[in-house]
């Protein structure tokens, strides 16, 4: 027997009762004449084929360009793309999606749940060789890891489609969270006649044809790109915005100035600018939560003797200041961290971890009494490692504070080290370093995505932690319907055994004009839809 | 002179294999690899990157095959960053790009910065000499990163008189910028080189025959000593363009033209090997063709060099 899941009534209802999911322009709102939405994007999209597009900012193209099953709404919540709602089979492992019968392709195709088995067994697919099949392994579709590895054909992937508006999808093992994944790029149809006929160059203006609110008009690599409003799209009455020009500016500072200027109507605050934006702009300036942590690693593999006495490695995080460290030296509206997971994260509660909750005070003195009973400090040896991190001013930064507070706190003597990025993470990746710096954004809304990275069988464990009790809970968390205590426990291990040293949960900073109205400033995701967007008269 | 630009050209092969070569190793040198990211690909991902690029064959199996694709099929490889691009399109892309505003630049140095240096030459020590001179030193101070955001905030913050930057398919208003900004501090120095050596020439004893001839000034001036006295500007200028025409990774960032000195420097970052090559060797050939031109520039100026040819 089938059940339909939690999410279904929900999304239904929302469907119904308000538009949730397009432009909300309120009654009586002067529109702006010329609806063209223009911001900065840092570099050149790596690509705009859905299952090969790997890059932030051009995923935010694609999410305009393609629509998957389900998109997001303000607040980070799926809801209806493509498919209507889904239901799960009893054992978690078989997901059916209903697809709506007005969705069409650019040229006036009809979208088919057919047009999700081809771009499915296309991320998949090793000839295709995108980067993102990691994705394709994460959602654990029956047989995808197998097909990565080319043993297995293609079209035994566990995606079919029975008819033109049904899509059924098959687990190697249950996934609460599934359903919420099938928002990313990865997972948006793509148009099989597009691709055979133009190849590498289907993305291009004019041979692309894509089923989302918008179209690609113009595209001037490192220059510019623009997507103009799709009238074929299912939602297209109730579309706002007519253009989305992307500018690729490569300065941050010449990003700002041009936001000044008015010719970008969203931009990126260079690092330390925010509380001066903040005051000059206070309607424009913004320091939204991310989902993104900010962190250092002990290499518990090769790293010093003392790495490995849980003391000393609670003594260094206790006696960072992460108050200081985010109010003075960052100045962007980040989080202290105290636990690796984001308070931000969807359905995550942030435990009460012991050390959170005592004074900086406190936290110095226990800092000193564990250091002096691992036999270092003042009456012992001397602790000394080398901190290692990629050249960035603000990493810089963190890094400076950060050593002066153990010199001056615990008497540790730590050297800088920083390098090129791509060295950086060869070396860190190699087991190369004593501490170095880490970050992490998640995949999708969910505590797993970062909790994970900190089980022993995980490739970007860099740290070589490894606690038996760790994994299994998180094995656990995979087919739990509440994972929440699950996840809590996590956390309350991590804080005893402090493989990493939690500094700071990330905020996005940025400036939007204020004509620009319906950004989604509590998707902590920042997957905003462009649709979704309109533009007031000045 | 034919033959010497024949055997010129010849060795243009050899010296851009071992141009391919030397770089082809030296990028792999580098520690971290294209397809190195914060989130390394698990292994059989990267095995079907690897694959898909011919990256998983020995070092000089793909150096072979890089050079095959050139010499048969003019193919520079893909792009590892825009992966919807080949090298080619890129720089088919960019370089019009680049070219344009470099060219612009240097008509920019060459009509300021060369009557500049003869007036203040002709006006030996007068009020307009020192103010040229003045004028030269000034603008040499203010390298291009120095001076664009200067503009930038004159220009359009300030008098909102032009774009802060992009390229708008190459329209003059977002070429005025890029191209000042690139050549001011050339200028100077071109005003600079042409009235030393101006005031050189007119003291050389062939001018003070045509002085003695009666001949006008005018004439002597545009017809004898004008052509040597831009020798030296003309050495000068001929690396100078080519660097030009080459794009400034500043400009290219801080504009946002889009040009290729953009793709250099993110191509050093992102290890997009294959770009790197192939704007590598885009330069060297510019550089090579410039250097030619210069030379037979040189031989058209100065019958000596034309006798050695």
């Amino acid at each position: 027997m089938k059940y339909r899941s939690a999410i279904v009534p929900f999304l239904l209802s929302t469907t119904l009762m308000t538009a949730a999911f397009a432009a909300d322009v309120p009654e009586g709102t002067q529109l702006a004449a010329d609806q063209t939405f223009t911001y900065r994007v840092l570099d050149e999209f790596s690509s705009f084929d859905p299952q090969v597009v790997e890059d932030v900012n051009g995923s935010e193209v694609v999410r305009d360009l393609f629509e998957g099953l389900y998109n997001q709404n303000a607040d980070g919540e799926i809801v209806p793309g493509v498919a209507l709602s889904h239901t799960v089979s009893e054992d978690n492992m078989t997901y059916t999606f209903t697809l709506r019968d007005d969705a069409r392709w650019s040229d006036g195709k009809p979208v088919t749940a057919g047009d999700f088995v081809y771009a499915w067994q296309r991320a998949v697919n090793p000839e295709l060789a995108s980067p993102y099949a990691w994705y394709m392994e994460l959602m654990s579709i029956q047989n995808g890891a197998a097909i990565i590895a080319g043993e297995k054909p293609i079209t035994d992937l566990g995606v079919s489609a029975p008819d033109d508006h049904t899509l059924v999808v098959h687990l190697s093992q249950p996934l609460p969270y599934f359903a919420k994944m099938v928002t990313h790029a990865t997972t948006f149809p793509s148009p099989k006649w597009a691709i055979e006929e133009h190849g590498q160059e289907w993305t291009r203006p004019g041979n692309i044809v894509s089923n989302g609110a918008y179209v690609l008009t113009e595209h001037v690599p490192k220059e510019r790109s623009v997507r103009e409003r799709n009238e074929m799209y299912w939602d297209n009455d109730k579309t706002v915005l007519e253009r989305v020009v992307t500018l690729v500016i490569g300065d941050e500072a010449q990003g700002l100035t041009r936001w000044r200027a008015g010719e970008v109507d969203k931009t990126d605050i260079p690092s330390g600018q925010y509380p001066t934006l903040k005051e000059e702009f206070p309607d424009q300036a913004y320091a939204l939560p991310r989902l993104c942590n900010y962190y250092m690693t002990f290499n518990l593999k090769d790293g010093p003797e003392p790495f490995q006495d849980v003391r000393v490695r609670q003594a260094l995080s206790y006696a960072l200041d992460r108050d200081v460290i985010v109010d003075r030296v960052l100045q962007g509206g980040q989080f202290p961290a105290y636990t690796f997971t984001p308070g931000a994260t969807d359905g995550f509660e942030v435990p009460e971890v012991d050390y959170a909750n005592m004074t900086q005070a406190d936290r110095d003195a226990k800092a000193k009494e564990l250091l002096a009973e691992a036999g270092y400090g003042p009456d012992g040896d001397t602790l000394s490692f080398t901190y290692l991190y990629n050249t960035s001013e603000s990493h810089q930064q963190i890094a400076i504070v950060a050593s002066q507070m153990w010199k001056q706190k615990l008497g540790v003597e730590v050297t800088l080290e920083n390098q090129e990025w791509k060295v950086f993470l060869e070396t860190r990746g190699n087991q190369n370093f004593e501490l170095a710096r880490g970050a992490w954004c998640g995949d999708y809304n969910e505590a797993s995505t970062f909790l994970d990275l900190l089980t022993s069988q995980s490739g970007y464990n860099d740290g070589k932690y490894s606690n038996a009790r760790v994994d299994e809970l998180m094995a656990e968390a995979k087919s739990s319907q509440d994972a929440s205590p699950l996840y809590f426990e996590v956390e309350e291990i991590l804080s005893q055994d402090m493989p990493v040293i939690p500094i700071y949960h990330a905020s996005i900073n940025m400036m939007l004009s204020d004509q620009i109205m319906g950004w989604p400033v509590n998707n902590v995701e920042q997957n905003w839809y462009a649709k979704d967007l309109y533009k007031v008269a000045e | 002179m034919f033959n010497y630009t024949l055997r010129r050209l010849l060795t243009v092969i050899p010296t851009l294999l071992v141009l391919i070569v030397f770089s082809f190793y030296l990028m792999r040198l580098a520690p971290g690899g294209p397809f190195t990211s914060e989130k390394p690909l698990p292994p059989a991902v990267m095995q079907n990157v690897l694959e898909r690029y011919g990256m998983d064959q020995p070092l000089y199996v793909q150096l072979w095959t890089y050079i095959k694709n050139i010499v048969f099929h003019f193919d520079f490889g893909p792009s590892f960053a825009q992966k919807d691009r080949t090298v080619n399109d890129v720089i088919a892309q960019g370089f019009p790009v680049t070219l344009t505003y470099g060219f612009w630049s240097a008509v920019f140095v060459l009509v300021l910065g060369i009557p500049l240096g003869i007036v203040a030459a002709l006006r030996h020590n007068s009020i307009w000499d020192y103010t040229m001179t003045g004028l030269a030193i000034f603008s040499q101070i203010f390298p291009n990163f120095v001076l664009a955001p200067i503009l930038v905030l004159l220009f359009t913050l300030s008098w909102g008189l032009l774009p802060g930057g992009g390229w708008n398919g190459g329209q003059w208003e977002y070429i005025v910028m890029p191209a000042i900004a690139l050549g001011t501090s050339y200028m100077a120095g071109v005003a600079r080189l042409t009235r030393g050596s101006m005031l050189e020439v007119l003291n050389a004893p062939f001018i003070l025959t045509a002085r003695a001839k009666g001949l006008p000034e005018r004439v002597i001036i545009w017809r004898h000593a004008l052509k040597p006295a831009l020798l030296p500007t003309l050495t000068y200028m001929g690396p100078v363009f080519v660097y030009m025409i080459t794009g400034s990774v500043f400009i290219d960032v801080f504009f946002s033209t889009g040009g290729i000195g953009q793709d250099f420097i993110d191509g050093a970052y992102s290890r997009d090997y294959s770009m790197l090559l192939g704007l590598a060797i885009l330069y060297s050939l510019l550089t090579f063709a410039l250097n030619l031109m210069l030379d037979l520039l040189y031989a058209w100026i100065d019958p000596k060099v034309r006798s050695s040819l």
